[in-house]
């Protein structure tokens, strides 16, 4: 994959009012989520209130960026035209440390990507816009068979 | 004449406002649902009935799953009321009707909107279009492979497992001219040999979008009598909804198939094993699999190995999707779920000619929607 990413003329996030915190910091490089007060529980996307309990105690706090892939796929006939000059590339669902999943776009690594990869936050410009795009994270350890 | 019974024992109610500011009709959802569970004095675990309004433009399609998202909720019956001004009292009875039914127990009814001074460039805002279109993740090929590569991580199944129901349903669909793929069969090496589109998914996996209709005509088990066709009961039904987006799916290896066909299966006592047809919804081959496994019929990531133990034919010990199944159809949009329903009542009514099953009393039929997130299972049964 060597198009630029940044080039594309692909559809950018819907921001909403609700919303706007998460992306805010996206912009920064960050990631941050809502924590429910009330049940404990992280939660993404952003709400009104906790799916989990309809609390309404709905706090911003910056997630670790770690993760791990539970799935991914190789994407070589896109869904959205724009995205045909960087095909094929990789989307992942991504289970933060913090519990819950969000899709996002798997940077290039050494290797293919495969289910169970340690990844990390890797704030990436998409489309004109940064995004919370994923990387594997290959340590010194990880390649040392022991 | 028997009436719908039913009580009402919680409401909820926004303040109006002339004009609204940046607000989603998903967020004004969340606010009044809560207002009347918590009116109830009901927790949202409560709920399993899930009745909403149709919400074209901010989330165009799979509204019931896009709320139950949102709110954490897995109703076993949803739907859309599209009623206009008639809809808050339709869905009311709808409610009643469903409970009666054995589908459910407590139905949220809820209806919102919101009121912009100008509309957004966007109209669908909805939460798959904020958080996964803008990473390259559009279309249903792209969900449907993460399931795939998660069961195949998980399982260790392979290409040519999956493959092994696409070649199925083409060598079914050869023994019914109206299939788009009449003519046309394709082996297992051939579906391996056609191009990947998001990977593990290749083409031949993957429905073909065709025009087309089905239609079915239901009516009360008193008037069947007097009608001139075999009868063809309902025997049992079963529904769960749990999510829209992929990301946001209870488990990436299971679905809400395996609660809907529980349901529908102990509603008819009937068990997955005695059917004399399976139905199976098929827009990709990993769909089959899991259905297969959430039927009990093999332990979770052996689907593999029963397909290799069972003839699928319509002659077969297992007659799986013998119009063709969507895969060698073709997927009439909607209509294509329907498929299953027409051809289990042409089966069971011994009408299906040259592809006509040996025994055909019982059909097990499945419908799945957005990324295996809604579900439906019917039991039919010849009379
Ligand atoms: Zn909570």
């Amino acid at each position: 994959m060597s198009v630029d990413l940044n080039a594309l003329k692909a559809p950018g996030p819907t921001i909403t009012a609700l919303t706007q915190p998460f992306w805010d910091a996206v912009a920064q490089g960050r990631l941050k989520i809502q924590h429910c007060e009330d049940c404990g529980t992280a939660v993404f996307y952003p709400r009104p209130i906790c799916p989990h309990c309809w609390g309404k105690r709905l706090v911003w706090k910056e997630a670790s960026g770690q993760g791990q892939l539970k799935s991914f796929s190789q994407i070589h006939k896109p869904g959205h035209p724009a995205w045909l000059p960087a095909a094929p590339y990789v989307v992942g669902l991504v289970e933060l440390a913090e519990g819950p999943t969000m899709l996002s776009f798997i940077l290039p690594g050494e290797r293919p990507p495969r289910v169970g990869d340690a990844l990390q936050l890797a704030p990436t410009a998409i489309g004109g816009r940064v995004l919370p795009a994923f990387k594997s994270v290959e340590t010194a350890t990880e390649e040392t068979p022991t | 004449m028997s009436r719908a019974k039913g009580a009402i024992v919680g409401i909820g109610e926004l303040k109006p406002q002339r004009l609204t500011s940046g607000v989603t009709t998903l967020e004004m959802i969340a606010e009044v649902s809560r207002l009347a569970v918590f009116d109830a004095g009901l927790e949202p675990g409560a709920i399993d009935g899930l009745l909403v309004g149709p919400q074209v433009g901010e989330t165009p399609q799979h509204v019931p799953a896009t709320i139950a998202e949102y709110l954490g909720l897995a109703p076993t019956m949803a739907n859309v009321v599209d009623l206009g001004g008639a809809s808050g009292a339709g869905m009311v009875w709808r409610a009643a009707a469903a409970i009666e039914a054995g589908m459910c127990e407590t139905v949220l009814c809820v209806l919102a909107n919101n009121r912009e001074e100008a509309a957004p460039r966007s109209p669908n805002r909805n939460p798959i279009r904020e958080f996964d279109v803008p990473f390259g993740a559009s279309g249903a090929n792209i969900s449907y492979a993460l399931l795939m590569q998660a069961h195949m991580a998980e399982h260790g199944s392979t290409a040519k497992d999956f493959a092994l129901i696409a070649a199925a349903a083409r060598a079914n669909g050869q023994l019914n001219p109206d299939a788009i793929f009449y003519g046309k069969p394709a082996d297992v090496e051939a579906v391996l040999a056609s191009p990947i589109i998001a990977s593990p998914l290749h083409l031949y996996e993957i429905v073909m979008p065709v025009a087309g209709g089905e239609a079915v005509v239901v009516t009360s088990a008193e008037r069947v009598r007097s009608l001139r066709k075999p009868t063809v009961h309902l025997l049992g039904a079963g529904e769960k909804v749990t999510h829209r987006a992929v990301s946001q799916a209870p488990s990436l290896t299971s679905g809400p198939l395996k609660s809907a066909m529980a349901r529908a299966l102990a509603q008819s006592g009937t068990r997955a094993d005695e059917m004399d047809l399976l139905s199976l919804y098929d827009c990709y081959t990993i769909m089959v699999a899991t259905t297969i496994e959430d039927a009990g019929l093999c332990a979770p990531g052996q689907f593999g190995a029963w397909l290799r133990d069972h003839d699928l034919t319509h002659n077969g010990d297992k007659p799986l999707n013998t119009h063709g199944g969507q895969l060698g159809f073709g997927q009439p949009d909607l209509a294509g779920g329907m498929t299953h329903v027409v051809e289990a009542v042409r089966q069971l009514r011994g009408e299906a000619g040259e592809r006509q099953i040996g025994k055909a009393a019982l059909a097990l039929v499945t419908g799945n929607g957005a990324t295996m997130s809604e579900a439906t299972a019917l039991v039919l049964g010849a009379a």
